[in-house]
């Protein structure tokens, strides 16, 4: 009889796409136990150990996950780090409440707060302070703080899943989330979407029971306890979404891209170092601009030299054998460092900025060339200067690197100097570009652009006179191109036109056979090369 | 739209555009606070048509400034460095929250 029944399948809106068929598990459980009151200084004194522990657990989280995992757990740990927003809890507390009920109210209400928002994406933080209400609630009625067990492979189902309860969970064999609430710009969407985990949020009430459960991340839906109908059109879903990310992946698998029969080397920008946790990042044939900046803006203070060189060696690593171009702090205009770039500026786009930046605050420039000359010892290393504007700043700071390498010589530390070279970005330098005697050239487009054109980038308003398809931006480009061409010196190009598509080909034409993209732009500028190469074979 | 002056004796105020695609959420409000914090002044912030201060170094208390997009933030700082706190908030409003900035 009941394999004659209609099926039970619901709707919902797609948070990240995928398929997971496996068994079906609930996993709604409200904090249970018991909390036992003392006095309110007790009561104090719980709830901040409390929120110790679960600062201590979040942090333990983000460091295991990374990336953006950890970026977005930042929000809970500020939170536990703000007494404007702990202080109705203790003061809850000294007005005689137990520490797990203050707990409670103050969080309930704000997440009331949240949810009665307008706005989409504010409704959708709600759930990460709900996670942080329950597990502070978890350690104060010490209930299991341990995840329960999720098998292999599972569909998971819950009314909210907040993203710490998501990193608990092993994904290894696969699974996915379906959400009878939740929502598609949650913090916990976005994980998802990171890992290739399928999620349907959304879907209203779903049936307490099930043994198994298909999840279609592209059409939305949920079926349990499916029969063999249903699974068979599901297989047969699942298998044609395969072969077209498989056809993504052969682009990216082809041993390099080539146009006129000359082979275009392709290289990934960076930010930070988890930006090489991206799926495509491993076919890259190196990294064209690894950017440094993030590192003045991780704690108080400038970094030291051994956190730099930490995150250096990692690059370095990560590549093998490949090169890695590593940009020296690029902070001004538009990335204000306290305690290093200069304050009040009229036009700080024009002002002290990049190298210019460097060169006047030798102690700290001294401290980030320290730590790349150690690091140059162990890979390809080459590392570029920003903002060159003459020979002279260039050879300024050639020199306080070699004096930095003889130094650590000296004090007995291993050490070299790596390949030197400039971006090219300044008119001035673009104009003048066989003065400089430098290893390689990389292209700023971006700023180059912005320069060439008198154009603010940050202002919308000039977005149609800032293309940089301008013939006088593409003349630098091709100045520089031509001259690394007769000079033997190789130039790449890492501003945002490597990366668009319509840009590509003026760049294959003005000689350029290096690139330099975000690894989410590889495999399409893989592709567009291939395309335009067999184009250029029937012409 | 930025600026930054010197209301009064001790008082250092500005105020900047944001055009943070989404409003004042999550991220920039973590970015906001952590910048703050980086100063010992006393920073106040609002945003729009609001009355009250709030103080720029709570990330619960930013968020529930619910700033859209657009909104004018102004910025008000007291102390030994809050010429310097109030350049650097508006820097990062008008910068919409580098990374690693």
């Amino acid at each position: 009889m009941r394999a004659d029944m209609a099926r039970l399948a619901y709707r919902g809106r797609t948070a990240s796409i995928g398929f997971a068929h496996g068994p079906f598990v609930r996993v709604d459980a409200p904090p249970d136990g018991e909390h036992a009151s003392g006095t309110p200084e007790d009561e104090k004194r719980a709830l901040r150990a409390a929120l110790e522990s679960a600062g201590r657990q979040i942090a333990f989280l983000a460091n295991a996950a990374g990336g953006e995992a950890a970026q977005i757990l930042e929000f809970q740990v500020a939170l536990l780090d703000d007494e404007d927003f702990l202080d109705p809890a203790f003061a809850a507390i000294a007005a005689g409440a137990p520490a797990d009920a203050a707990w409670s109210s103050v969080l309930d209400e704000q997440i009331a707060d949240y949810n009665a928002a307008s706005d989409e994406y504010l409704q959708a933080r709600s759930s990460d302070l709900a996670d942080l209400r329950d597990r502070v609630l978890r350690i104060l009625r010490g209930g299991a703080t341990e995840a329960p067990k999720i098998p292999n492979g599972a569909v998971v189902c819950a009314e909210d899943l907040p993203p710490s309860r998501f990193l608990e969970i092993d994904w290894s064999g696969g699974g996915g989330v379906a959400l009878l609430r939740g929502s598609p710009t949650s913090h916990v969407a976005l994980l998802a979407r990171s890992r290739g985990i399928p999620m349907v949020v959304q879907l209203g009430a779903v049936a307490e029971q099930a043994h198994a459960a298909l999840l279609d991340g592209e059409r939305a839906t949920l079926e349990l306890d499916p029969n063999a109908e249903q699974v068979d059109v599901f297989e047969r879903r699942r298998e044609a979404h395969r072969k077209s990310r498989a056809a993504a992946h052969a682009i990216l698998r082809r041993p390099a891209a080539s146009w006129g029969g000359e082979k275009i080397r392709l290289l990934i920008n960076i930010q930070r170092v988890d930006d090489l946790a991206h799926a495509d990042a491993q076919y890259a044939d190196g990294i064209g601009l690894m950017r440094t900046e993030f590192l003045l803006g991780e704690q108080a203070g400038l970094p030291d030299e051994e956190t730099q060189y930490l995150a250096y060696d990692t690059v370095l690593r990560w590549a093998g054998k490949r090169p890695v171009t590593i940009r020296t702090f690029d902070a001004g205009g538009d990335k204000p460092v306290p305690g290093f770039t200069e304050d009040g500026e009229a036009n700080p786009f024009l002002g002290m900025r990049g190298l210019r930046l460097c060169l006047a605050r030798p102690d700290i420039f001294a401290v980030q060339l320290r730590a790349l000359a150690r690091v140059a010892t162990q890979g390809n290393l080459k590392v570029m200067f920003p903002m060159v504007t003459t020979p002279d700043e260039f050879e300024a700071a050639r020199e306080a690197f070699v004096d930095v390498v003889g130094k650590l010589q000296a004090e007995g530390t291993a050490a070299a100097l790596p390949e030197l070279g400039i971006m090219v970005e300044v008119p001035a330098a673009a104009m003048t570009i066989e003065r400089f005697e430098a290893s390689f050239f990389s292209v700023g487009s971006n700023d180059l652009a912005q320069y060439v054109t008198a154009c603010d980038r940050t202002n919308g308003a000039l977005s149609k006179l800032l293309d940089p398809l301008q013939p006088a931006v593409l003349e630098l480009i091709g100045r520089t191109v031509e001259h690394g061409r007769r000079a033997g010196i190789g130039v790449s190009l890492c501003g945002e036109m490597a990366g668009d598509p319509r840009c590509i080909p003026a760049l294959l034409s003005c000689g350029l056979r290096e690139l330099s993209v975000n690894p989410s732009a590889l495999a399409q500028v893989k592709q567009t090369i291939d395309r335009l190469s067999r184009e250029g074979a029937r012409d | 739209m930025l600026e930054t002056s010197k209301a009064n004796g001790q008082d250092f105020t500005g105020s900047v555009r944001l055009i943070h695609a989404v409003g004042m959420h999550a991220r920039p409000a973590v970015k906001l606070t952590k910048l703050a914090k980086k100063f010992k002044a006393h920073i106040s912030i609002r945003a729009g048509d609001a009355v009250d201060w709030i103080n720029a170094k709570s990330v619960a208390k930013v968020m529930a400034l619910r700033a859209a997009r657009d909104s004018i933030i102004e910025i008000k700082a007291t102390g030994e460095d809050a010429e310097a706190a109030v350049a650097a908030l508006v820097d990062l409003v008008a910068a919409d929250f580098p990374d690693g900035g």
